[in-house]
């Protein structure tokens, strides 16, 4: 655990012991190496740029035939656009990423403090068939979301769970809870069990040994969990898109699909609006982005 | 008070029987030693007695009162661990502050306490590093305190040397044997190093595939071999073991070497033995009848000593010798057994034959 990430990661001193005529060769190599990644990089990142562009683009310049790459008036009345209403007021689109900051923030954190104790115990205890219980855990992420949609849109429409926040919630929570047992169980082997054992007979309880000396090493591991359990929840789309039917429980993907498939598409807005629904998951990868490397590689070192 | 007694400890792990009926008697304020190789049992005996482990027979009884259920929190003991299991994101004062903190006590006393310790342990410097600034050694110190900052029931030692280098090793050796006399209580200690065994311990207890075969002082435990696997595992170099049986007054070695049946032996003719003979028994120098003739094997210098190797038919034997002994390989030697010192153990069931006599 003490290894620190820049550690964990540096590729060390690189020393070249080819000889000089291969080394020009080398060079060579890298100058290639260096223009097909830059082409490959410029392809797949094209529509991300095209999004950008056409998000700050005036109307006329987005549909403005040939393209305009370069020569636009910037403006952001597309963004204005996305959260206040022509008439005043906040528009749908932002309630909508209202309920998706609710849906992903909440079922995030069920499926983190319902996870990590399952993760401890599976870690730590014999448990009887522990192999069998753990892929069963798993193999409930087998299934594609769309196959068990239709059951599920079913039950949900008997027990009034239909077109409710806590509906997609729950079952938001439902998929992330196997997620992060199996991703936090790797983090907690890797926490050697004898802090455990001294604490316990330092004198605190199982729980409090748990709580107070494995936890805060496990922190890391449950910042990397939470936000690709975070991930999954925010982008969600089939579920979302079949378990509501208002506004005003819609979450955002759902309702940014459907700002397209009208008589006329309003391109711009729906650039807008996709950035914003970026940008949080963006940010909160980058903001634990240490946490993420050294989660990824902690966790997937077996000592 | 602090006695430790376990009674019948069974466990296995899978098809691995690590404990097969292991029953020991810890004495108040002694500094018990339990002694075996790699997978004899002795860390789980330890954690069975800390209540680390869930048993599958046996009780373990603390002052006399059963404690088999007991929450390793309630059994008022102190655990110094192999991997020292040190928490690292708290400072060495803080490690070592844990067990009174657990207990609530307030933090003058706390604090008197840390500082009792650490010069005990001569970690003052220390106190503010956290364990990943700190060496093996310093490290070990830091566990120790954390163990002896209470005065527990028993404080328990699992391998607390073994990750340290041999200079070191020595150092602690005297120094816990320094600190068990100073506060006395009871320890006991797990190790796989004979000789941690013999220069620490009040009392020894050989563990081998779970099971106890001997339990006594170092004196006993050496001198007194209760069983042939004993013998070869206590000591260095090991013990030197002869195939032979018993012929009228003479023992008959399997290579056709004789040498005069010792007087206690009550062994009746022709019974497999195997004879033991410990390295500072045998003399190359020394001249007397009893003797048995050999071919010089080779020579370890070790500085205060040689161990020559004596081939006997096809049996190796390890002499202690003097340093300046000399020799070339292939040539003839008496070596000259001191046969009142002998062993003998039944070559079939391993056991050492008429202890009593001795």
């Amino acid at each position: 655990m003490a290894v620190s990430v820049d550690k964990a990661v540096s590729p060390g001193p690189v020393r070249d012991h080819r000889p000089p005529g291969r080394r020009r060769r080398g060079r060579g190599r890298v100058v290639i190496e260096v223009a097909v990644l830059a082409v490959l990089a410029a392809v797949m990142l094209f529509p991300v740029l095209w999004m950008i562009e056409t998000s700050i683009k005036e109307n006329r310049d987005v549909y403005a035939i040939p393209a305009k790459f370069f020569d636009f008036t910037i403006t952001l009345d597309h963004f204005k656009d996305v959260f206040v209403a022509s008439g005043g007021g906040p528009t749908t689109l932002s309630g909508s990423f209202l309920n998706s900051v609710v849906v992903a923030g909440v079922s995030t954190v069920l499926a983190t403090v319902l996870g990590v104790p399952a993760a401890w115990a599976y870690s730590r205890f014999s448990v009887k068939a522990k192999k069998d219980q753990l892929f069963f855990i798993l193999s409930t992420r087998f299934m594609p979301p769309v196959v068990v949609v239709i059951p599920i849109f079913l039950m949900y429409r008997q027990v009034g769970l239909f077109d409710t926040k806590l509906g997609l919630i729950l079952i938001y929570t439902a998929f992330n809870v196997p997620f992060t047992i199996w991703m936090m169980k790797g983090f907690v082997d890797e926490v050697p069990a004898e802090y455990e054992d001294a604490a316990m007979l330092d004198g605190y309880t199982r729980l409090q040994a748990f709580w107070k000396f494995t936890l805060p090493l496990l922190l890391p591991g449950i910042a990397a969990t939470a936000v690709f359990a975070l991930i999954f929840s925010w982008n969600e789309f089939v579920f979302a898109i079949f378990l509501t039917s208002s506004d005003a429980v819609r979450t955002a993907p759902p309702a940014i699909a459907g700002l397209i498939g009208g008589t006329t598409v309003d391109w711009g807005l729906v650039a807008a609006a996709s950035i914003v629904f970026a940008l949080p998951v963006l940010v909160f990868s980058y903001l634990v982005r240490k946490h993420l490397v050294a989660g990824v590689t902690l966790g997937a070192v077996r000592r | 008070m602090g006695t430790v007694a376990v009674h019948g400890l069974r466990k296995s792990f899978g098809k691995v029987q690590a404990l097969d009926g292991v029953t020991l008697d810890v004495p108040h304020g002694s500094f018990f030693v339990v002694l075996g190789p790699s997978g004899a049992g002795k860390t789980t005996t330890l954690r069975a007695i800390a209540g680390l482990e869930k048993l599958d027979a046996g009780s373990v009884h603390l002052d006399g009162k059963d404690a088999t259920g007991d929450a390793p929190a309630d059994r008022d003991l102190a655990m110094v661990f192999q991997s020292y299991a040190l928490y690292p994101r708290l400072t060495a004062y803080e490690n070592i502050a844990s067990p009174l903190r657990a207990r609530r006590r307030s933090s003058s006393e706390i604090a008197a306490a840390v500082e009792r310790m650490s010069g005990l342990l001569h970690i003052e410097r220390l106190l503010q590093r956290r364990p990943a600034q700190m060496s093996g050694g310093e490290m070990q110190r830091v566990a120790l305190a954390r163990a002896l900052v209470r005065s527990p029931r028993a404080f328990l030692m699992d391998e607390p040397l073994t990750n340290l280098d041999l200079k070191l090793r020595v150092e602690m050796r005297t120094e816990l044997t320094r600190i068990h006399r100073s506060l006395g209580g009871t320890f006991v200690y797990v190790t796989n190093d004979q000789v941690e065994a013999l220069s620490m311990a009040d009392y020894v207890a050989v563990l081998k595939e779970g099971k106890v075969q001997q339990v006594g002082t170092p004196t006993e435990v050496y001198e007194r071999p209760a069983n042939q696997w004993v013998a070869g595992f206590v000591g260095s170099p090991p013990i030197s073991l002869l195939a032979c049986h018993a012929e009228g007054d003479r023992l008959v070695g399997a290579d056709g070497w004789t040498l005069p049946r010792p007087r206690w032996t009550t062994a009746e003719d022709g019974r497999p033995l195997m004879l033991g003979l410990r390295a500072e028994d045998l003399s190359v120098e020394k001249r007397g009848d009893t003797s048995l003739s050999g071919e010089l094997y080779g020579l370890e210098p070790l500085g205060d000593r040689t161990v020559v190797d004596v081939r006997v038919g096809t049996e190796i034997l390890k002499i202690k010798a003097r340093p300046t002994v000399t020799g070339t390989p292939g040539e003839r030697v008496q070596v000259t057994v001191d046969l009142d010192r002998a062993h003998l153990f039944d070559a079939g069931t391993g056991l050492a034959l008429s202890q009593a006599g001795r």
